[in-house]
């Protein structure tokens, strides 16, 4: 359990985390990425830029 | 099989798909390391990185293919290739590799100028649609219904910054049947076909789209081969369409493919996280000389 760097809402973690992987705030619904694992921080995720995509 | 420590997966956001990726290599005993590409930099002059293949997963276009080209130069084996990258992360690049191959398409052009785009719609007809060159989601995909809507969009596209953005891709409307299909092709093998439904015209995943499993018709299986042999892409996802005949046209072809939807729907019929590890460690290159 981690606390949203935007809202500040209690967000659980998966079982097995994995760096820079993306978690979504159940309140605020902002994207979150894991920025370090031991120990475990959480930042706001980059924005959509323009030529992300499939 | 690729040796311990030789692998590389190059991401810098780690979604549901890599995740599977990750676990399908950990299932299988593979030694990897995740290479996050914000991190990447690379010299003229260094030698060669200590990974003999690499999964390209960055989501970003320009990365993606500037890490492709960085780690080929140096001898790593990567997945997509660079040319791949190049050519299906740019849709009019893929629309002349798929006219080249001879493969059905809706209609398109290729605008250099806005002033040019209106002529090219005109000539296109309406209702028309713009895409940018680079992007996916169906991300500032525009239905233009008339010309006056068009001069509307075309004022705005030359308003933004960047040149690229002035360079107008426009396409014919298709009046699909509230779906369009994405197959998947690893190693030159169709794994097999989703239809994506939504209420929305744009039927893309991220819009909200639901899947569900599509048989694979010997027409279809011809043409998503042909696309991903056409853009060279060791794995792709071929995005079709039904026009009001009936007959399948190809849209786009994506290198980095989501596939979350597509194994939704295909449940444990396939696995594609497994199938794209064990291709990068055992079958590449399909298309490469």
């Amino acid at each position: 359990m981690i606390a949203c760097p935007e809202c500040e809402a209690k967000v659980d973690l998966p079982d097995a985390p994995r760096l820079n992987e993306i978690l979504e705030c159940g309140d605020c619904h902002a994207e979150l990425e894991i920025l370090s694992l031991e120990p475990t921080l959480v930042g706001l995720a980059p924005e959509v830029e323009e030529d992300w995509g499939e | 099989m690729t040796s311990p420590g030789t692998l590389a997966v190059v991401a810098s956001r780690i979604r549901a798909d890599e995740k599977r990726i990750f676990d399908a290599l950990d299932r299988r005993g593979v030694s990897y390391v995740h290479v996050d590409s914000r991190t990447m930099w690379s010299s003229a002059d260094i030698a060669p990185l200590p990974w003999d293949r690499a999964l390209n997963r960055e989501i970003g276009h320009v990365r993606a293919a500037y890490a492709a080209h960085s780690l080929e130069a140096v001898g790593t084996l990567v997945v997509n290739s660079a040319r791949a990258t190049e050519v299906c992360g740019d849709k009019w690049r893929t629309s002349m590799a798929l006219r080249s191959a001879g493969l059905p398409a809706p209609r398109t052009a290729l605008a250099l100028t806005p002033t040019a785009a209106l002529t090219a719609i005109e000539e296109i007809g309406y209702p028309a649609v713009l895409k940018p060159l680079v992007g996916s989601w169906g991300r500032l995909v525009t239905f233009v219904p008339d010309r006056q809507v068009a001069e509307t969009v075309l004022e705005y596209i030359a308003a933004l910054p960047s040149p690229q953005s002035h360079v107008v891709y426009v396409q014919e409307f298709v009046d699909k049947p509230g779906r369009d299909i994405r197959a998947l092709v690893i190693g030159g093998e169709v794994l097999g076909a989703v239809y994506r439904r939504s209420e929305e015209w744009r039927t893309n995943v991220a819009r909200g789209a639901v899947t569900e499993r599509c048989e694979v018709t010997d027409d279809m299986a011809k043409l998503v081969y042909g696309a991903a042999r056409a853009t060279e892409a060791d794995i792709a996802g071929v995005d079709l369409v039904e026009d009001e005949d009936g007959r399948l046209l190809i849209l786009e072809v994506n290198d980095t493919v989501e596939f979350s939807g597509f194994q939704h729907a295909m449940g444990d019929r396939v696995d594609v996280a497994g199938r794209i590890v064990d291709h990068v460690l055992t079958g590449v290159p399909t298309w490469r000389e």
